[in-house]
């Protein structure tokens, strides 16, 4: 056998050579030259469709996100995202309480529809206490009414060539140089020029029986803080996902050539389409 | 380190035995790269919201613990933990970037992947190794389970429990005999590392899930709420991060060279006493 003291100086080179390797590794997750590559992040990403695919296949198509009681409504839901849209045709909307406010609902549709709030409110409504969570990690519970979206997309008529529901909104976050530590949970800070709010699903989830197209909180008129008058609420995903200031609703057969190509604001941003998780 | 355990029992005579199966070695080290990446991508994710909470919504003026700035000049980072405040700068609520400037976040930046505030990229980051670890511990458990490796060297016996003094005893003299089985306190440190706190992650991580959420709401009942599972999935990685500490320490005083090699051929020496079987 060979001798242990003879090689032992060797062997300890080699373990500091392993040392050096692995902290050299570390280091350069600080510089990020790694963890940020677009080709490596392309890569990573088949991650994505194998969870979008796995949650669909292992969740039944209409099964409910858990329901809450009347005592488990937040004290205080926290306003995330645009609190206060500055588009000056949504203020004057706002300004009238809405009246003057009518909901699109166009594109792969047989019947394009113009929906005032009076309209969605003649609609069978729906009510549902449910838990919203923030890609950020918090959640707030809270009661929701609305008209659940298959009601509006059943008086439309899909077309069958329709594959995702795009929600075009009236806030705007900014546009140019949006940081990369921009996250979900800062204001819309006021001024035109950025980008305009959009979010898309699919079909599984806007004929889910809690997809709603919501505009009460709580029992009372949606605030504009929360996304007066219409926001979309889904029982199985992020709240990113949850568009709100609703004013178009508009049914594609893929949104590949909408804002960046990938299916909503946060998702041009690097956020996953499908947040299921 | 090495030489003085091999030559402390001079009566002894040493023997090359077959510790780690080939699975156990390629998972072992599998895991141990996968883990970094998933301990630093989780961060990046904590910092997002860095407070925690329990039951299923965040109560934000009574978090469980919580990493924020303080109103000082120079900023001052402070961690709150059920209710008690300690001064962290440098470390959590504050800490230095590359150029020595003070930056508010959870955990500074060497230690979160990406090293830059960015939660899209962590999620993808941390996503991705989940699937590799929860691949990775899937045949990790099913071939400990098959090959009866658990039952037969990791689960403690009755006579193990019983030596437990004796075992702690040995520990606070730094007396590693080199046995052919584990002793007893490294079958309980394995047991909760591999076969409680990593398979829990897993469960706790897919509590966050809101599509997993409707799919098993038992999940949400075991756990106590998606907050409490976000509470202890950070506790549980925190437990991890000392596990591995004590581990490498072990590793480092009873043995290094003989351990490392029996994690990598999975031959190591044994000094075994003539009145052993």
């Amino acid at each position: 056998m060979i001798p242990e003291r003879k090689l032992l100086v060797s062997r300890r080179s080699l373990l500091r050579f392993g040392a050096i390797g692995v902290g050299s590794l570390l280091l350069a997750g600080c510089d990020d030259a790694v963890s940020e590559n677009p080709r490596i992040l392309s890569f990573i990403d088949k991650a994505s469709v194998l969870t979008y695919r796995a949650q669909r296949l292992i969740l039944p198509r209409d099964k409910l996100a858990p329901e809450f009681s009347e005592s488990d409504i937040a004290p205080q839901f926290r306003a995330n995202g645009s609190t206060s849209p500055s588009d000056p045709a949504y203020r004057a909307l706002a300004a009238a309480n809405f009246v003057d406010w009518r909901l699109m609902v166009d594109g792969l549709v047989d019947k394009p529809l113009k929906l005032s709030l009076a309209d969605l409110r003649a609609l069978p409504a729906s009510t549902q206490i449910t838990r919203h969570d923030c890609v950020e990690g918090w959640s707030c519970i809270g009661k929701w009414t609305g008209t659940p979206l298959s009601e509006v997309l059943n008086r439309a008529g899909v077309k069958p060539q329709a594959r995702f529901v795009v929600f075009h909104c009236a806030d705007r976050f900014q546009d140019d140089g949006v940081p990369d530590d921009f996250e979900p949970g800062e204001s819309d800070s006021g001024n035109s020029g950025g980008v305009p709010y959009y979010e898309s699903i699919d079909f599984v989830d806007a004929y889910h029986p809690q997809t709603l197209l919501a505009y009460e909180l709580n029992d009372q008129t949606l605030p504009i803080a929360y996304g007066a008058p219409l926001r979309l609420r889904l029982g199985r995903q992020l709240g990113y996902k949850m568009a709100k200031y609703v004013m178009r609703i508009e049914l594609v057969s893929s949104f590949a050539r909408m804002g960046g190509g990938n299916g909503g604001y946060w998702e041009d941003l690097g956020y996953q389409w499908y947040a299921g998780i | 380190m090495s030489e003085v355990a091999l030559q402390s029992h001079g009566t002894g005579r040493r023997v090359a035995v077959r510790r780690h199966g080939l699975i156990v070695r390629i998972t072992h080290w599998t895991n141990a790269v996968v883990w970094v990446f998933l301990l630093m991508s989780g961060l990046q994710i904590f910092n997002a919201h860095p407070a925690l909470y329990f039951g299923n919504q965040s109560n934000f003026a009574h978090p469980f613990l919580a990493m924020e700035a303080a109103d000082d000049n120079p900023a001052r980072g402070v961690t709150w933990i059920a209710g008690h405040s300690f001064d962290t700068t440098g470390w959590f609520g504050v800490s230095y970037d590359e150029n020595g400037e003070p930056v508010e976040r959870g955990f500074p930046q060497f230690l979160t992947w990406p090293g830059e505030q960015d939660l899209a990229t962590g999620r993808r980051w941390h996503f991705f190794f989940a699937w590799l670890f929860v691949i990775n511990g899937t045949i990790y458990l099913l071939s400990g389970v098959l090959s009866r490796h658990f039952a037969r060297d990791l689960l403690p016996s009755w006579s193990d429990i019983r030596h437990i003094p004796r075992s702690i005893f040995d520990h606070v003299r730094f007396k590693f005999p080199h046995e052919r089985r584990y002793n007893v306190l490294q079958k309980l440190a394995y047991v909760s590392a591999a076969l409680v706190a990593l398979p829990l992650m897993v469960l706790t991580g897919l509590t966050m899930s809101p599509a997993m959420n409707a799919a098993f709401p038992w999940l949400l009942e075991i756990f106590g709420g998606r907050q409490s599972a976000r509470t202890i999935h950070f506790i549980t990685a925190m437990f991890l991060v000392l596990f591995v500490f004590v581990h490498l320490v072990m590793v480092l005083i009873s043995g290094v060279f003989n351990n490392l090699r029996s994690m990598i051929t999975g031959r190591y020496v044994i000094e075994e006493q003539a009145d052993d079987p």
